[in-house]
This record gives C-alpha cells, structure tokens and sequence, in this order.
C-alpha cells in the first residue's frame, strides 16, 4: 500500500528571474489521493506542469515507480500512466466525442488512418461502462459543447480510467460545477482508491479536498508550508491554518 | 421530408448540404439565363480548364484555415516557385525532374519559414504571410528583372504535359482529374487521418489540444509546409497550361481561393470545416465569372455578384452555427 508511486527531489522551477517553484520535495503514494491546496500564484499550475511534462523543471529530480524519469513531452506522460483532468481544458468543444477521447492517441493504423469503427466503439464502452452515461441526448458522435460541465468532467475521468492510469491528476475539478455534479465528480476521486489508484487534487475549497484526500499538502509562493495527514488535523484546524497562512503569508506548524 | 431533416446524416452534413443546395441554386440560373451556353459542353470544359489553378490550393488551404490561422503569401509562392520551376525547366542542365523537385522544396520551403513564424516567433498567421506575401513577389520581380520565361520548347508535347493538363479522350482536362483525386485523398486525410485530426483539435482551442499531448507546433507548421507544396504544384500546373512564365503569376489567386475556401463553409475561427465544401466552393466561385457573362449581365456584376454569393454564404453558416449552440 506505501509503495512510493511519485516522488519529486527539490524540484525548482524559475521563469526567466521569477522562481515558481522552491525546492519542492513531495512523495504520493500507490492508492493515495494528495490534495494541493494553495492561493492562487502559489504554483499548484506550474507544478502539475512539471509533473505532466508540459515545462520542465530548471532543476530537482522526478521519480517515477522509483525509477529516475525526465519527462520531456505530454504524451510521455500519459504513457507511463499519469492523467490530468483540467477543468474546461480537457476537451475540444466541437469536435465529436470519440474524438476527444481519443485526441493525441487515436486508434490507426500503420499510415496513421484512424480506425473511426473501433473508435466508436470503445467510446461508446466509455460512455456505458466508466462513466454511466445513459442519456439518449449524449452519443459519441455528439460535439462536446452540448454537455453539461459535469459531464465534460465525467469523459474526462472516464478517459484516464480507460487508459489506466496510474496517477491522475485533478485540476480543480469542481470549479463551475452545480452542486449535484460537484458531488458527483468527488464519488469519483473517493473511487479511485477502491481501484487503488493515486490522485493529486488541486482545489480552492476545502470542504470538498478535505472529505476525498488523505493527505493535504499547502503551497504558497511557491514553497512547500505545510503537510498534513487527515489523522493529523481536523478540518476546522485546516480551514484555520489556511486563514492563518493568508493573512500573516506564515504558517506555524506544531511540532 | 421530416424524416430526413431528423435524420442523423442531416444533422451532421447540415453544412455540406447547404452549399451544395446554393451550387445547385446557382447552376440552374445559369441555365435559366443562358441555355444556350449552359446545355453545351464547351462551358464545362472550360471550368473543368480553370478551376484546378486555385481549386488544388483551396483544399490545401482548408487545412490552414481550419487551424484558425490564414496564409495570405500563397499567390507570391505560386510566383516564386513556377519561375523556379521555368528557368530550371529551360536551363541546359535541367529536366523535368529537377526543375519539379526544386519548385515543390522552394515551395516546402516557403511554408515551413511561415510555420516558423507563427508558432516559434509568434506573429499572428495573417501578419506574418503579409511580409512573406512581399518577400517571395519581391524576390520574382529581382530574379526575373520583370520579363517572362517561355517554356513552351521544354514542356509542349511532353510526357509530363500529357500527363498534367492536355484533354482526357480529347474532352476532360487532365487537370481535373488531378483535382478530383487530390481532393478526394485530402478529404480522407482531413477527416480520417491523424493529423487531420490534430488539425482540428489544435484549431478548435490550442491549449487543451497541448494538455491532450498534440504538438501544436509542428502541426502548424505541417500545415504551412503542405500549403507551399500544393501553390508550388498548382503553378506547375499552370504553366503547363500556359506554357509561359509571367511574373505576376499567382497574384490574382488570392481572393477567388479564400473565398472558395469560406463559402465552402469552413470557419474562420476554426475547428470546423469541410473539404467537400470548398470543392464546391471552388465550382461556385470558379463559374461566376463565366456564369454572369453568359447570363447577358455585363462584367461590371462580377464583383457585386461575387460579394453578394460571398456575404450570404458566410451568413447563412453563422446562423447555422449559433443554433447549434
């Protein structure tokens, strides 16, 4: 169950004169949901960047199943297993389902011709199995723009679930959603341990990180303040440090 | 009726139908003002003649414009690579084979410094084929000192000008041939290839494509290079035709192939178009001219007529547009 999945060695990020990213040293476990909780500018972007190989890091060290890994690209990422679910960035408003599902690793063959029939196919087997879409309004020949904020979430998690990921990442996941999808897309973060998968979950309310994550850790301008275990804290004490952090830009952590 | 305006084919052809619908709309007052020309042949093959100089580059450019982007320095690579294509053509060293190899790359070329341009340096599409569109026409005006490079002696009664342009069983020109095929291949590239797919998803919002894992660079850059093969093809083809170098060859492309490329329904915010549309975008912008005339209106219509098919169109796909929203 402790098995490290990822473990990130005093990684920095600087963008020209201006460090993102201070040192960062976090480790996530196989199983373990992370929640990333921070004010905007604290780096929770750069750093989910980082990890999916959208920049690289100026300097540190990223481990991957214990194995030292450099990702350089996006789709290296997604290969060895790391999945990110961006809210409203996830997919291409007008472009069918199947297609979004597939975007940046369709289905072809050798001359890259896609194979539409099998797209389709295993899209359809999405929609039904992983994401329980029973709606007659929503095919996968469906553009996405028709879908409500939830459901984008939901081909969203159905995608990363299909290509078994190991870690998937949640960048604000809930942010614009109604109440009853919110709910629905934290089921889905709580389910991903039953499947013993590992998540960070980036999210500006900790009402909703603090009933999914096991662990929290909080980052501002760009450094690590704070790591907590949920046995540790309550979520009062929390919602308190974070006040706390905010209003003094320090937090004391007790030993 | 009802039945076919539900059906699934219709809601996801609404745009293909519609201009095919305006294209027949159109023929058939052709036929109404001019049946004398228009139940005849001769008007056909002359179409058939015409249309492919501008109609292969309008397919091409469907590509780019659905990425969102536009290339307004197709006409001057036209220019540069056709007087590439002349002087090696007709030089004592040159054949067919190198003077085709060196237009196509020059052409490449071309597109592949537009692609650098708009995604390494980041200047917008349209500014940056402005100055190229200056760059490569200045270029043909200093090399050529303004005169002309006949090649009628190197490419009249040759393979290759039976192969490009001269009339299949004596009626169809060879060149609509090659623009039938070539659009029917960039249609299946544009709809069932992966890069067609990419280009797409890239012209439909650019950063998610990136968080997908699409290289959003090199596709623009595809996309440019492929344009500057297929004005470097489309000039070769003309000059069979033609059997003369002109050094303003290609600048009347502009508008006629933009336009064919919007009226055949492709946005120009991108993500969306079709290539069958701009095929009979091609047929509908390529036949006005000739349309009007024969019709008994004189040319001062052509413009307004022009402008009139042009402006309706685009609406008539805005409105379709916001109702699916």
């Amino acid at each position: 169950m402790n098995k490290s999945l990822l473990r990130l060695e005093n990684i920095t990020k600087n963008f020209g004169n201006v460090k993102v990213l201070k040192e960062i040293n976090i480790e996530i476990n196989t199983g373990e949901v992370v929640a990333l909780i921070g004010d905007n500018g604290a780096g929770k972007s750069t750093l989910i960047k980082v990890i999916t190989g959208v920049h690289s890091p100026t300097s540190g060290k990223l481990f991957f199943k214990d194995e030292e890994v450099k990702i350089k690209s996006v789709s290296q990422s997604r290969k060895m297993g790391i999945e990110t679910v961006y809210q409203e960035r996830a997919l291409c408003d007008q472009q069918e389902l199947y297609r979004n599902i597939f975007a940046g690793r369709e289905i072809t063959n050798m001359f890259g011709f896609i194979d539409i029939k099998k797209q389709r196919k295993e899209a359809e087997k999405i929609l039904r199995d992983y994401i329980g879409f029973t709606s007659e309004a929503i095919t996968v020949d469906s553009p996405v723009m028709g879908l409500s904020g939830g459901e984008k979430q939901g081909v969203a998690f159905g995608r990363s679930l299909y290509f078994d990921s190991d870690l998937i990442i949640l960048d604000e996941p809930t942010m614009g959603l109604s109440i009853q999808e919110t709910e629905k897309v934290l089921n889905f973060v709580r389910g991903l341990k039953d499947k013993n998968k590992s998540a960070i979950f980036i999210d500006h309310n900790i009402f909703h990180v603090y009933g999914t994550a096991d662990r929290f850790i909080i980052l501002d301008r760009g450094e690590i303040v704070g790591q907590f275990k949920k046995e540790e804290i309550s979520r009062d004490d929390l919602v308190k440090k974070m006040i706390e952090l905010h209003e003094s830009g320090k937090i004391q952590v007790e030993a | 009726m009802q039945n076919f305006l539900n059906s699934y084919f219709f809601k996801t052809h609404r745009l293909e139908i519609s201009i095919f619908i305006i294209a027949v709309i159109l023929f058939l007052i052709y036929f109404a003002g001019a049946p004398h020309v228009f139940t005849r042949f001769p008007i056909y093959r002359a179409f058939m003649q015409s249309m492919p100089f501008f109609g292969i580059i309008a397919i091409s450019a469907t590509f780019v414009v659905t990425l969102g982007e536009i290339d307004l320095s197709f006409p001057s690579i036209v220019g540069i690579t056709s007087l590439t294509f002349a002087m090696v053509l007709t030089a004592p060293w040159g054949n067919f084979f190198i003077a085709f190899t060196l237009a196509t790359a020059l052409g490449m070329f071309a597109g592949y410094i537009n692609g650098l341009l708009v995604t390494k340096i980041g200047i917008p599409s349209i500014v940056a084929t402005i100055g190229t569109l200056y760059f490569w026409r200045g270029l043909v005006n200093v090399v050529s000192q303004g005169s002309g490079v006949a090649i009628v002696d190197a490419a009249d009664d040759t393979w290759h000008h039976a192969l490009f342009v001269e009339k299949i069983f004596g009626y169809i020109p060879a060149q609509f041939v090659w623009f039938v095929v070539l659009t029917a291949l960039m249609h299946w590239i544009y709809r069932y290839h992966k890069f067609g797919n990419h280009i797409h998803f890239v012209g439909d919002n650019k950063d998610s494509s990136q968080m997908m894992g699409i290289n959003v660079d090199n596709i623009k850059i595809i996309a440019f290079v492929q344009l500057g093969f297929f004005s470097a093809l489309a000039g070769i083809f003309t000059m069979h035709e033609m059997l003369y170098f002109w050094p303003t060859q290609g600048s009347g492309l502009m508008l006629t192939t933009l336009a064919a490329v919007f009226v055949g329904g492709t946005s120009v915010f991108g993500g969306k178009g079709t290539i069958f549309g701009t095929f009979i975008g091609v047929l509908i912008i390529g036949s006005l001219e000739s349309g009007i005339i024969a019709i008994g209106l004189s040319g001062f219509y052509v413009q307004f007529i022009n402008g009139i098919m042009i402006t309706s169109a685009v609406t008539i796909y805005a409105l379709i547009q916001r109702k699916k929203t």
